[in-house]
């Protein structure tokens, strides 16, 4: 039997907040596959981000556990590769030296981590962007930017938190084909936040759908549509079936 | 910088205001002692240029080595109070309180202490110079995006790495600015030491001067202590340009340029 790469056991977490108690995640388990894509959707304020603060050791459970590749560690951070929902780049640093963050905090000598870098670069659309500082960069390439520093943290989940959430519409299909891509190229484990509907459906093997505060798991959603995607899909029957699906589990679709 | 923007209209204004103050001076009749014109002032500098150097040279040392020390006083103190909240607020309103300390009080009795020498002129520039240093660098590094620091600790990064890769960075803006500050103050700053201990340098030059009833020359010091403040600001400023290029960016300043009143 295979171990899941993130493993979630009746997870709950509560924030003590200044007038009252915020119950943000409750009694939350599921497993996460190797080489699973799987889309978590749910409403703002849902405590979708929390549950990634959590996996990521940035937050610990009230009751529950975490494990991650079949063990339960400690200290979780720097485990799994983690894209928060802004791209906070450093607006000091170049593109290049921006991406290097984690290779720098993993200790690799610089030579060897440009090299690693510089490989990944034209995989992700930024080769002629790499001196640039951030602020010179549109912000399809900040997402590409920051992803690519996700990347090169080089462990084999990566949790993305609605990535593409800022983006216009068409610069966001662009980079789902190409997030589809690279995660198929690279046979990488991807966790990914939207709360796109048509996103969800798009990217995933699998859709967690979470209820609104406190977020519960309130289905989960197989999506058996074949792979590689076009976007053609979208218009096509059984995406059809399964957006409405969702929309109706959200409760938007009455 | 833009040379037509940024260089011509003050240089047109401090040439109208010379001019100004030339006529004035011809028209009223002013003896030379209570009101010189420019060419009274050139004139002094020129004929105490000998003394004049040395006493730049002198005042220079004194501002510079108190400003070292005020950077070494000024950042320890804000690592301080960041590393050790306990120290931030025991320490913040000793600070501001040190500010409003009259320094022409505590000048002589500095000059008690330490006796007529270099001394008290440092330690009167670093009173000067700390403060706007410890506040400057110690805002700095709270600004910086907790956002960003929680990612890097994701990553798995060490408290010190941190530091040097997010907090420090964020701080050096405001502390540029604490800087300039610094340095604007700190040539007045040290010939105040100097005059009131009566040691050598611009301070002690003024006071001769001022004492032989001589204003053309307590002219010329006031001009050159201005000359060296401005020159001073300036070279903080192009250090800063250099090692904040990101902050001082071309996409920044179009991004700002004229925006009008808003
Ligand atoms: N650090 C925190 N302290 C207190 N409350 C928080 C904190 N983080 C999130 N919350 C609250 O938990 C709930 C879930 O937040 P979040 O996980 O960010 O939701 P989502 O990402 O699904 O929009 C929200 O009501 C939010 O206000
Ligand atoms: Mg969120």
């Amino acid at each position: 039997m295979t171990t899941p790469r993130i493993e979630l056991r009746h997870v709950s977490k509560t924030f003590s907040g200044i007038e009252h108690a915020v119950p943000a995640l409750k009694d939350i388990s599921f497993k996460v596959m190797p080489g699973e894509f799987v889309t978590i959707i749910g409403a703002s304020g849902s405590g979708k981000s929390t549950l990634f603060n959590l996996c990521v050791g940035l937050l610990e459970p009230d009751e529950g556990e975490i494990l991650i590749d079949g063990e339960r560690p400690d200290n979780r951070a720097g485990m799994v590769g983690y894209m928060p929902q802004r791209d906070l780049l450093l607006p000091w640093r170049s593109v290049l030296d921006n991406v290097l963050i984690p290779l720098e905090i993993q200790g690799i000598p610089r030579r060897e981590s440009r090299q690693r870098a510089l490989e990944m670069l034209s995989h992700f659309g930024l080769e002629t962007f790499e001196k640039e500082y951030p602020s010179a960069l549109s912000g399809g390439m900040r997402q590409r930017a920051a992803l690519l520093r996700t990347w090169l943290m080089g462990r084999s989940t990566l949790l993305l938190d609605e990535p593409f959430g800022a983006l216009d519409a068409l610069t966001r299909k662009e980079l789902q084909n190409w997030l589809l891509k690279v995660w198929q190229e690279f046979g990488r484990t991807v966790m990914f936040i939207t709360h796109d509907v048509e996103e969800a459906v798009y990217l995933a093997d699998r859709v967690i759908v979470l209820s609104a505060r406190p977020g519960e798991i309130k289905r989960e959603l197989k999506i058996d549509l074949p792979r590689p995607r076009r976007q053609r899909m979208i218009a096509e029957p059984d995406f059809g079936k399964l957006v409405r699906e969702l929309l109706t589990e959200l409760g938007v679709d009455v | 910088m833009n040379w037509r923007r940024d260089i011509v209209p003050p240089t047109a204004l401090i040439a109208i205001l010379i001019i100004g103050w030339y006529f004035v001076a011809k028209v009223s009749g002013l003896s030379s002692f209570i009101l010189p014109t420019p060419l009274d002032v050139i004139q002094a500098g020129w004929e105490t240029r000998a003394l004049l150097l040395n006493a730049i040279g002198t005042t220079l040392l004194a501002t510079g080595i108190g400003l070292v020390l005020a950077l070494i006083t000024g950042i320890g103190i804000a690592a301080l109070v960041d590393f050790w909240p306990l120290a931030h607020r025991a320490l913040y309103p000793i600070l501001v309180v040190s500010q409003t300390i009259q320094i022409l009080a505590i000048a002589p009795i500095l000059i008690i202490w330490f006796g007529f020498g270099v001394t008290p002129t440092i330690l009167i520039v670093v009173l000067f110079c700390f403060f706007p240093l410890a506040i400057s660098t110690a805002d700095g590094l709270t600004s910086s995006d907790p956002e960003l620091i929680a990612l890097l600790r994701a990553m798995g990064a060490k408290k010190w790495q941190i530091w040097r890769m997010v907090r420090m960075p964020s701080a050096l803006p405001s502390f540029f600015s604490g800087l300039r500050l610094a340095v604007t103050y700190s040539v007045v700053a040290a010939t105040i030491g100097e005059w009131v201990g009566g040691s050598p340098g611009l301070g002690l030059y003024m006071l001769k001067s001022k004492n032989a009833l001589a204003t053309d020359q307590v002219f010329v010091a006031m001009f050159i202590t201005s000359l060296l403040s401005v020159g001073l600001f300036m070279l903080v400023y192009g250090i800063e340009r250099l090692a904040l290029p990101w902050y001082h960016s071309t996409q920044r300043t179009e991004q700002w340029d004229d925006l009008g009143i808003y």
